[in-house]
């Protein structure tokens, strides 16, 4: 169990280790010395992470795919390897050599930047997340205002993304994304103050060990009523905020053919289809790690707990993306601006008189 | 702290790379014929050929309700701000803090009543 729990920080160990007798070859002074050794295992962190999440991201694709032919009685992709598993590696390499159409009249610096800057946050973001006990980069005690405060670099990205594309449906598209993005993130940022407020503190890793009580069952969505109300909302809310079907107004295909997306090809388009998927995993891994409990549970190692939890949530997204039709854009901002913002607001408030409650019954 | 905030950065760096490897590697292997109908704005219904100017013409119209939302996400992002400390800060502060931001959450829920109520959250 133990061992199970500690495989991976050992493994880091052992290459740190290695790294460390390797850079003492250099004959350096001390603090440069650990200087380097620190920022060459952070360079493997990083790129072991991105390298994850990439395969994380086609497994998404594949399971996105296969689900939604299941609950459409279909078939689904079943070509490509067994049971299609290799289909979005196929797609992959389709992508990476389609040819990159730009239109004439666009603006080509904004174009092409636009999908690398809706990239850069889903990276950012990563730099807090905890995997589990003694797994994560930095434990930065502004954890959650880290995240809050980067994840609004995407809508940046997107409506760059429509305005450089020189196209009614894009630019429309772009207008869309940000109105929406702005709305959502408004109720996601509110809801999760009550449990900044029951934690005392915004270090991701913190919120997860506080949770730890109850042989690992002690998680935030338990706390009713505060704590479930709060899981609700960030949900819904971030659903929206990654434009998940029933809130995909910004790429409403029936309307304005792909909103920002319509101008973008090979490459491009896949950087901005892969952001969407890296944030559609972020915000369920945060929604694990704040409401349910991150790496804590009985039994399994903390890792298997949360990936666990990550993929629940995920799969009740493709649920919800399944079966339900699109919203309208006046029901999209009267369901942000007149439902969520008012029940996260009297949450806080809720969050504020119940924590000494909580605090009486041991929570 | 430093070293802290230097593996952020590495992640920034990080961040700005790793879109930009692929994009240089497609750029690399993929074929490049481009032609004036495929470089052509997509239009629908229209012959790029035909309607030029139409196809081109994007200074669309805009509801001034965009710009309204991005004014009351301002107040409510700003908001935001204050409440964290806030949240971190409370149990050290005890019964003051609460009711210090019950009054301040009622001017915004205040605030927020106006705004529906003058009609500003219509999407009419």
């Amino acid at each position: 169990m133990d061992f199970l729990n500690n495989i991976f920080p050992n493994i880091y160990e052992w290459i740190a280790y290695w790294i460390q007798s390797l850079v003492a070859g250099l004959n350096l002074p001390k603090d440069a010395e650990s200087a380097l050794v620190t920022a060459i295992m952070a360079l493997l962190v990083i790129i072991a992470i991105i390298l994850w999440m990439v395969v994380m991201v086609l497994i998404l694709i594949w399971l996105e795919r296969k689900n939604a032919a299941r609950i459409q009685d279909r078939v689904g992709p079943n070509r490509v390897g067994p049971w299609g598993l290799l289909q979005p590696v196929a797609d992959t390499i389709k992508m990476f050599i389609k040819e990159d159409i730009v239109p004439e009249n666009a603006d080509r610096f904004v174009h092409t930047i636009a999908p690398m800057i809706a990239m850069l946050p889903a990276v950012l973001m990563f730099a807090v997340i905890p995997w589990g006990k003694g797994m994560f980069p930095v434990d930065l005690n502004i954890g959650v205002l880290w995240i809050v405060a980067v994840a609004s670099i995407g809508t940046i990205g997107v409506f760059l993304g429509g305005y450089g594309s020189n196209n009614k449906y894009s630019l429309l598209g772009g207008m869309r994304a940000v109105a929406q993005m702005v709305s959502y993130e408004i109720p996601q940022v509110l809801t999760i103050i009550p449990i900044v407020l029951m934690v005392g503190s915004m270090s991701l890793v913190k919120i997860n060990e506080a949770q730890s009580g109850w042989f690992g069952m002690q998680w935030f969505v338990f706390a009713f009523p505060v704590g479930t109300i709060a899981f609700v909302v960030y949900y819904l809310s971030a659903l929206a905020e990654v434009g998940r079907t029933p809130f995909d107004i910004p790429e409403g295909e029936s309307e304005i053919v792909a909103g920002y997306m319509t101008e973008y090809s090979g490459m491009k388009w896949a950087l901005f289809y892969l952001a969407e998927y890296f944030n559609f995993f972020i915000v369920c891994i945060i929604g694990a790690t704040l409401f349910l409990g991150g790496w804590n549970g009985p039994f399994l190692p903390g890792y298997v707990w949360l990936i666990g939890k990550v993929y629940a949530l995920v799969l009740l997204g493709m649920w919800i993306r399944m079966t339900w039709p699109r919203f309208r854009v006046d029901q999209l901002m009267n369901f942000a601006w007149k439902v969520l913002v008012p029940i996260a607001l009297v949450n806080i408030v809720l969050a504020g008189i119940a924590l000494p409650i909580f605090k009486m019954i041991g929570f | 702290m430093l070293d802290r905030y230097g593996i952020v950065a590495l992640f920034a760096f990080v961040a700005v790379l790793f879109p930009a490897i692929p994009l240089l590697f497609s750029w690399v292997i993929r074929p490049k014929k481009p032609n004036k109908s495929k470089r052509a704005t997509y239009e629908c219904g229209l012959e790029f050929e035909d309607f030029p100017e139409a196809a081109q013409q994007v200074w669309v119209q805009f509801r001034v309700q965009y710009f309204i939302y991005a004014l009351i996400f301002v107040v409510f992002d700003i908001e935001v701000v204050f409440l964290y400390p806030w949240a971190v800060a409370y149990n050290a502060l005890g019964l003051f803090a609460l009711v210090e931001m019950i009054i301040f959450l009622g001017i915004l829920a205040l605030a927020l009543a106006y705004a529906w109520r003058k009609g500003l959250l219509e999407w009419t």
